[in-house]
């Protein structure tokens, strides 16, 4: 380490033709991988974009009901909702962009400034989730690699438990029990109906399936070499862990994360489908499926669409995965398996 | 061997035992599911609440709670709140549905994502292993419960080509057995072949790599030989570990499938429970639904002994 400058501890980028610009240029390369980010970045600026649509084009709010009224199409007056409770379908641009994709049931909310609303829910919640999902499974990763011995045992036994537990089963159980009561540690409050909630959970269901892959690697990379160095020239178990072995780490890390937001995504559209995740008037692509699918005879498009943005979001985020996977670290076995914790990251079964 | 057995057995009944106590502490922690009060109904008095209470045991400390209910569970005499049936039997009375739920959905992913990873990797980089790829990560990719959602729709609302959903029995009447079930096979399988054909796919590209792939070819063996003989057979390892895993947590139950093609298995009724937040078959359900996870994990890795003389036994306790 006196010789060689080592990356910074929170794992910065090297000057120059560095492992971090090398897999730069070798995503760059692939096609599928920047056509999925920009895929992504488009979903993601549709979302954000929900604001200025609705104020500007739409003139309503994602949760305003408009069951009673009349838009203008072609000069002519149409109902939002007919007397049988069907509502309009798309109008494209045939009211000035209100209604563009129609409303969305009985109430007669517009249905597209839902989706875009929807989307930023849906995109915050697994996000936030999948941040912490992969910050607390690579810290425990980390802890549990490292020591080894009781904390190592203490860690990877409660995984066990979290892993054992039917996953939907217990997103579904805690989805209940904190949608009801919302959720009390201390001075913090989280009221029931919040989108923490949902954030939570599937932090907490998903944070195995990141630790164990990471302890894998942990428990081989502490056997090389420079952790040997750093150990002789004095280094702490703190300096050991952030200055040597993070930086090892982060190429993992960042797949995993990539990895951790689709399947939070994916879980969080299940768990509101359910009635447990994000909780109505709020709109996310989970809830909208299930209110849509009650219509889904008379108006499929209302089921569709949000679908159709969860699949093509994750799908985005699983070639960018694969993608990233290819750059960071071309020759690693981590793949497929590895996102399931099926597999430690140096191959052999967990 | 006998050690790493008994060692197994041994952390499978304490990981148990942990599930079922989390479960039992989520439940007890909602504010408003006093089971009492609900039983009793909007017109509830104190004094019916107190019976109630006294009868069901729920004055009791927690742990003794925890312990009448566990026991209960096991001996057979756990009786639901909801409407006072017994709830192991209600379980057993789900098993076919969800296993024959499980079991062709896994024959079905196996068969196709086989097929499909084989092709992969033996035309990589081609057309067909692009197409298949695009195939593979849009399974993985696809919402469970909106596929079923449009299948229902346009398969069999509009179409009229597949009943909507509902279990008959398969000693009843086989065909309908298989046609009631296609749907909702083809919804489990979709995510599952996407997935299994990927891993295939990148194991055997890896093994291809491998000496003895190269000692193959050198002794002449057909191309076709080699592909099937040496580098599937090892690839398929890997796939054999998963497929026990996934099939443990299936056999839990498949809550989303199950509830809406209303196979009435033992997700659904988890589920149902779930809403109703009826506290004996949800602990039921979970331990039965640990107790496959935990068992499939033991067998996997058994298994994986067996079939890879490299790996030993005992390095991954637990």
């Amino acid at each position: 380490m006196a010789e060689e400058p080592q990356p910074a501890a929170t794992g910065a980028p090297r000057v120059g033709a560095g492992p971090w610009s090398v897999a730069l240029r070798r995503l760059r390369r692939n096609r599928f991988a920047l056509a999925s980010l920009g895929l992504f970045a488009l979903i993601v600026l549709f979302s954000l974009a929900a604001p200025l649509w609705a104020v500007h084009v739409a003139h309503t709010g994602p949760n305003t009901t408009h069951t009673l009224a009349k838009v203008e199409v072609d000069g002519e007056k149409r109902e939002v909702v007919d007397p049988t409770g069907k509502p309009t379908g798309p109008l494209w641009l045939g009211a000035g962009g209100r209604f563009f994709l129609g409303a969305d049931g009985s109430l007669g909310r517009d249905e597209m400034v839902r989706l875009m609303y929807g989307g930023r829910a849906s995109l915050f919640i697994s996000l936030i989730a999948a941040l912490i999902t992969t910050a607390v499974g690579a810290v425990l990763g980390l802890l549990a690699g490292y020591f080894r011995g009781w904390p190592d045992t203490l860690i990877s036994r409660t995984l066990d438990v979290i892993w054992a537990f039917p996953v939907l089963l217990l997103a579904i159980a805690l989805g209940l029990v904190l949608a009801v009561g919302g959720l009390q540690i201390g001075p913090v409050t989280i009221p029931s109906g919040s989108i923490w909630i949902p954030i939570m959970i599937i932090g907490v269901v998903f944070v195995t399936y990141t630790a164990r892959p990471v302890r894998g690697e942990v428990l081989s990379l502490r056997e090389k070499e420079f952790v040997e160095a750093a150990v002789a020239q004095g280094a702490g178990p703190v300096r050991v862990m952030s200055g040597e072995l993070l930086p090892n780490l982060w190429s993992t890390i960042i797949v995993f994360f990539t990895i951790n937001v689709a399947n939070s995504m994916l879980l969080e559209s299940a768990l509101s489908f359910l009635g447990v995740g994000v909780q109505p008037p709020d709109a996310s692509w989970g809830t909208m499926i299930a209110s849509g699918s009650n219509l889904i005879k008379s108006a499929p498009l209302l089921t569709i669409l949000p679908g159709a943005m969860i699949l093509l979001t994750v799908l985005s985020l699983n070639v960018l995965g694969d993608g990233l996977r290819d750059a960071l670290d071309p020759k690693s076995k981590l793949r497929l398996e590895v996102h399931t914790g099926l597999v430690e990251a140096d191959g052999t079964p967990v | 061997m006998v050690r790493f057995i008994i060692r197994r057995l041994l952390g499978m009944i304490a990981v148990l035992f942990a599930v079922s106590v989390l479960a039992f502490l989520i439940f007890n922690v909602i504010p408003n599911s006093d089971p009492a009060q609900r039983m009793a109904g909007r017109n509830s008095t104190p004094q019916l609440v107190a019976s109630i209470n006294e009868e069901w045991g729920f004055n009791e400390p927690l742990p003794q709670q925890y312990l009448t209910m566990m026991g209960n569970i096991l001996g057979g005499d756990v009786v639901s709140y909801a409407n006072r049936e017994n709830v192991d039997e209600r379980i057993v009375e789900g098993i076919p549905a969800t296993f024959s739920l499980c079991i062709g959905a896994a024959v079905l992913w196996l068969s196709f994502g086989i097929l499909f990873g084989y092709l992969s990797a033996v035309r990589a980089g081609g057309w067909l292993d692009r197409m298949l790829t695009v195939v593979a990560v849009t399974g993985i990719s696809i919402p469970v419960f909106w596929l079923a959602a449009i299948l229902l729709n346009y398969l069999s609302y509009q179409a009229g080509l597949f009943p909507s959903g509902g279990y008959v029995g398969l000693t009843e009447e086989p065909l309908e057995w298989a046609y009631h079930l296609l749907l909702p096979w083809i919804t489990l399988a979709v995510l599952q072949i996407g997935f299994y054909s990927r891993v295939l796919r990148s194991n055997m590209l890896d093994a291809m790599g491998e000496d003895y792939v190269r000692t193959a070819r050198a002794k002449g063996l057909s191309e076709r030989r080699v592909m099937t003989r040496h580098v599937l057979r090892n690839s398929l390892i890997p796939i054999v570990t998963l497929l026990g895993l996934d099939v443990g947590v299936l056999l839990g139950g498949a809550i989303l499938v199950e509830a809406l093609f209303n196979l009435n298995g033992i997700g659904q009724y988890g589920y149902e429970s779930l809403k109703g937040l009826v506290l004996p078959p949800i602990m039921a359900i979970v331990v039965f639904g640990a107790f496959f996870v935990v068992l499939f994990n033991a067998l996997a890795d058994i298994a994986y002994a067996f079939l890879d003389p490299r790996v030993k036994l005992g390095s991954s306790p637990g």
